[in-house]
C-alpha cells in the first residue's frame, strides 16, 4: 500500500515547515507537564507496516457487544476493519482514511496541524489515519469501535483519527487506546467534526502500558445545532496527557466534555481544555473527576472563551479531584474569558481527599472503612460513567478502577 | 438482656470541654429520651457514641454488654450492635442503599442475599417510595425522606442498640409519626434499645420513652418518668441554661428525686 501523491506532499511539506522544537514548560499549556523530557531522538518513528489483530485487540472487541463497525490499529496501520453491509449502503464509512471519501479534505479539517508541535508531528509521521464518515442524515444504531494498538517498543507512534458526521446524522465512536507493556511514544491527533444539527458521541479509553507516553489532541468543531459529547478515560501511561479543543463554531451548538482519571504510582495524568463560543447560544458543559493515589499527579488547567458574538452562550466547567494519599498531588487551574455579557458561566474546582463525613456514614453502618473509601472512590466517577458514549465500555472502565483500589492507593 | 452503659463520659471538641461525666444506662427494649437545650452537648453525646472523628473522649467508658467501645473503630461499634440515625443524613453520591446494606451486612459475617427483600419490605412498611431506593444514599432526598431512609436502614440492620439524633428535626408530622412507630415496633420486634436524643416532646408522642434524661451542660442533670417531657415542654429549659455559669462546673447542684444513679 503506498500513499497518494497528495498525502507525500502534505507530509513532506510538514517535516519541512518545522524543527519540531519542543515547547518549554514556562508555556501556560506545558506548565507542570512533563514535557521538558522528551527527547524525540530517543524514539523510532514507525515506518513498516504492522500486519495481523492482536489477540488483546481482538478480546477486546468480542467483550464490546454489538458493533456497527470496527478497525483495529496496530503501530499506527490499519490492520483492519469492518463495517455492516447496511450501513455501506448508506454511504457510511470506516477505516483506512486514505481510501475513505474525500479523504484530500477530510485529513486536517479541523486540526490542520494540531494545535502543537505534536500536532505537526502527527501530520509529518502518522501512517495511516483512521475515517469515520457518516452522511447527512444516517443514523448509526450500534457503536463503532477503533482499537489503536501498539506493541513495538521504543517506538514514536503517529495515530491520526477524523470523524465526519454529516448534517443531522448520529453515531457514537468508542476509541480504544491500549499496548502491551511496552516503552513508546505516542501522539494521537483526533479531529471531530459535526455538521449542523449532526450528533457525535464519542469515547475515548486511555488505558496504554504503564511505560506507554502519550501526548493527544483532540480538537472538535461543531456547527448549527450541532452537539459532540465527548468522554475520556485516563488510565494508563507513564505520562498521560490530553489535550481537547471544543470549537463551538455554529449557532446553538453544543459541546459536552467529561472525562475519568485515576493515577497511581508515579503517573502523571495531564489534561488541558479549551471551551471555545464562537457563535450565539453556544453551550458547553464540562465535567472531569479525577483521582490520585500513590505518588502520582495530575494536572488539570481549562479555559472558557466566550466571544463578543457568542451572545446566550451557557458554558460550564467542573473539575474534580480526590487525593488518596499524602504524596499524591493535583493541580486544578480553570479559567475564563469572556467578552459578552450575555453569558451563563460557570467554573468550579476541588482538591481534597475523599470526604470524611461519607466515609463516618459508610462506617456508622458497620461498613469497614477501607470498604467504605472504596465504595465512595467509586461511586465518585459513576456521574461521568453513567454518561459515557458506549456503555459496553463502562465495565472495563469500572474494572481497571477496580484492579486500582485492590493495589492500593493510599501511599 | 443487653445492655448500653455510659459511665462518666467525658469528650472535648478542638480543646473545649463538651461532656462533662455523661451516665446513662439503657436496657434492651427500652426507651430513654434525652432531652436538653441548644448547646447542651446533645449531639456531642450521639457523636461520640458512635466515634465521629473530630472528638476526643477525655474519660469514662461506654460499653455493650460488656464490650468496651471507645477503644473500637466505627464500624466496630456497629458490629458490636450501635447504630447512630443522624440529625443530618450524609449525601453518599454514586453508592446505592443496597450497596451500603450488603456490604454492612457481610463486614458483619451475616446474610446479605436477604438485602433486597428486606429493603423492599421495610420501605414499604415506613413509607418510602420504591423508586427513592435506587438513588445514591440520600442524594436528592427531601428531609422527611432522610430520615424515613435512616429508621428503614435501621429495621434492616436490626441493631441491639440506635441512637436517634433529633430524629424529628426537618421532618413532617406524617413521617414522624411512620418513623417513631417504627421505632417502637423494633423495641418489641427485636428488643431494640433506644436513646432518643431530642430537643421536643414530639417525638415521644408515639416512641414511649421508660425514662426521660435531661442534658445540660454536658451532664445528666434530672431524669424521670415520661412526664417531665411533658413538664418540659411547658417550661422549658430555662432552669437548667441559668446555671450557665462558670460556678456550675464544680458540683451538681440538682437534688433530684429522679436523678440517674450515675450522675
Amino acid at each position: 500500500m503506498s500513499s497518494p501523491q497528495w498525502l507525500v506532499e502534505r507530509r513532506s511539506a510538514a517535516v519541512q515547515t518545522d524543527e519540531f522544537a519542543m515547547p518549554s514548560s514556562e508555556e501556560e499549556v506545558w506548565r507542570y507537564s512533563r514535557v521538558a523530557d522528551v527527547d524525540l531522538s530517543q524514539w523510532a518513528i514507525v515506518s513498516d507496516r504492522s500486519e495481523g489483530v492482536p489477540a488483546e485487540a481482538a478480546a477486546l472487541l468480542d467483550s464490546l457487544g454489538h458493533l456497527a463497525g470496527t478497525v483495529v490499529v496496530r503501530n499506527g496501520a490499519v490492520v483492519v476493519s469492518r463495517l455492516d453491509e447496511a450501513l455501506v449502503a448508506k454511504g457510511v464509512y470506516v477505516g483506512s482514511l486514505v481510501d475513505g471519501p474525500d479523504a484530500q479534505n477530510s485529513l486536517g479539517v479541523v486540526a490542520d496541524g494540531g494545535p502543537d508541535v505534536f500536532g505537526r508531528l502527527n501530520d509529518a509521521h502518522f501512517l495511516d489515519g483512521v475515517l469515520v464518515h457518516v452522511p447527512a442524515g444516517v443514523t448509526v444504531e450500534a457503536p463503532i469501535a477503533i482499537i489503536d494498538w501498539i506493541d513495538i517498543d521504543g517506538s514514536a507512534v503517529y495515530p491520526r483519527l477524523v470523524v465526519r458526521v454529516g448534517a443531522d446524522a448520529d453515531v457514537r465512536v468508542l476509541d480504544w487506546h491500549g499496548s502491551a507493556d511496552i516503552a513508546a511514544l505516542v501522539s494521537p491527533l483526533v479531529e471531530l467534526d459535526v455538521d449542523r444539527a449532526g450528533r457525535l458521541s464519542y469515547g475515548n479509553v486511555q488505558m496504554r502500558g504503564p511505560r506507554v507516553w502519550q501526548i493527544a489532541s483532540q480538537v472538535s468543531r461543531v456547527l448549527n445545532d450541532g452537539t459532540l459529547t465527548s468522554s475520556h478515560a485516563g488510565l494508563g501511561c507513564d505520562y498521560g496527557r490530553m489535550r481537547t479543543d471544543c470549537e463551538l463554531i455554529g449557532r446553538g451548538a453544543t459541546g459536552n466534555l467529561s472525562a475519568v482519571y485515576f493515577g497511581t504510582g508515579s503517573q502523571t495524568l495531564d489534561f488541558r481544555t479549551f471551551q471555545h463560543h464562537a457563535a450565539p447560544d453556544t453551550n458547553s458543559n464540562l465535567l472531569f473527576k479525577g483521582a490520585v493515589g500513590g505518588q502520582s499527579r495530575s494536572i488539570y488547567t481549562g479555559l472558557i472563551r466566550v466571544e463578543k458574538d457568542a451572545r446566550g452562550t451557557n458554558a460550564f466547567q467542573t473539575n474534580r479531584n480526590l487525593k488518596l494519599s499524602d504524596t499524591a498531588w493535583a493541580e486544578s487551574v480553570p479559567n475564563l474569558e469572556i467578552e459578552t455579557n450575555d453569558v451563563k458561566c460557570s467554573h468550579a474546582s476541588t482538591v481534597g481527599p475523599v470526604d470524611e463525613e461519607q466515609v463516618f456514614y459508610l462506617e456508622s453502618r458497620g461498613v469497614p472503612t477501607e470498604i467504605a473509601e472504596r465504595l465512595i472512590v467509586a461511586g465518585f466517577f459513576d456521574e461521568v460513567l453513567e454518561e459515557f458514549p458506549v456503555a459496553a465500555a463502562v465495565p472495563l472502565i469500572a474494572a481497571a478502577i477496580d484492579e486500582r483500589l485492590d493495589a492500593g492507593v493510599n501511599s | 438482656m443487653g445492655e448500653l452503659r455510659i459511665q462518666g463520659l467525658k469528650a472535648e471538641v478542638a480543646g473545649r470541654q463538651i461532656l462533662n461525666g455523661v451516665d446513662l444506662v439503657v436496657k434492651s427494649g427500652e426507651v430513654h429520651a434525652v432531652m436538653g437545650p441548644n448547646g447542651a452537648g446533645k449531639s456531642t453525646l450521639s457523636h461520640v457514641l458512635m466515634g465521629k472523628p473530630g472528638y476526643t473522649v477525655t474519660g469514662g467508658s461506654v460499653t455493650i454488654d460488656g464490650v468496651d467501645l471507645l477503644s473500637l473503630p466505627t464500624y466496630e461499634r456497629a458490629k458490636a450492635g450501635l447504630f447512630l440515625a443522624m440529625q443530618y443524613p450524609v449525601e453518599v453520591p454514586g453508592v446505592s442503599l443496597e450497596e451500603l446494606l450488603t456490604e454492612a451486612l457481610s463486614a458483619q459475617g451475616r446474610d446479605a442475599s436477604v438485602v433486597h427483600a428486606t429493603v423492599a419490605a421495610e420501605a414499604e412498611r415506613i413509607g418510602l417510595a420504591t423508586r427513592l431506593l435506587d438513588r445514591p444514599v440520600n442524594v436528592d432526598l427531601s428531609g422527611g425522606e432522610k430520615k424515613r431512609n435512616e429508621t428503614m436502614q435501621l429495621a434492616v440492620l436490626r441493631p441491639k442498640f440506635a441512637i436517634l439524633d433529633e430524629l424529628d428535626s426537618g421532618l413532617d408530622v406524617d413521617a414522624l409519626r411512620a418513623c417513631s412507630r417504627r421505632v417502637e415496633a423494633a423495641t418489641t420486634e427485636f428488643d431494640l434499645g433506644v436513646l432518643a436524643i431530642t430537643h421536643y416532646s414530639r417525638l415521644l408522642e408515639e416512641l414511649k420513652p421508660d425514662v426521660v434524661h435531661v442534658l445540660a451542660q454536658g451532664r445528666i442533670v434530672a431524669a424521670g418518668g415520661p412526664e417531665l417531657a411533658d413538664e418540659l415542654e411547658r417550661t422549658g429549659y430555662a432552669e437548667w441554661v441559668e446555671e450557665e455559669t462558670p460556678a456550675t462546673a464544680a458540683a451538681d447542684p440538682f437534688a433530684d428525686p429522679f436523678a440517674d444513679p450515675f450522675a
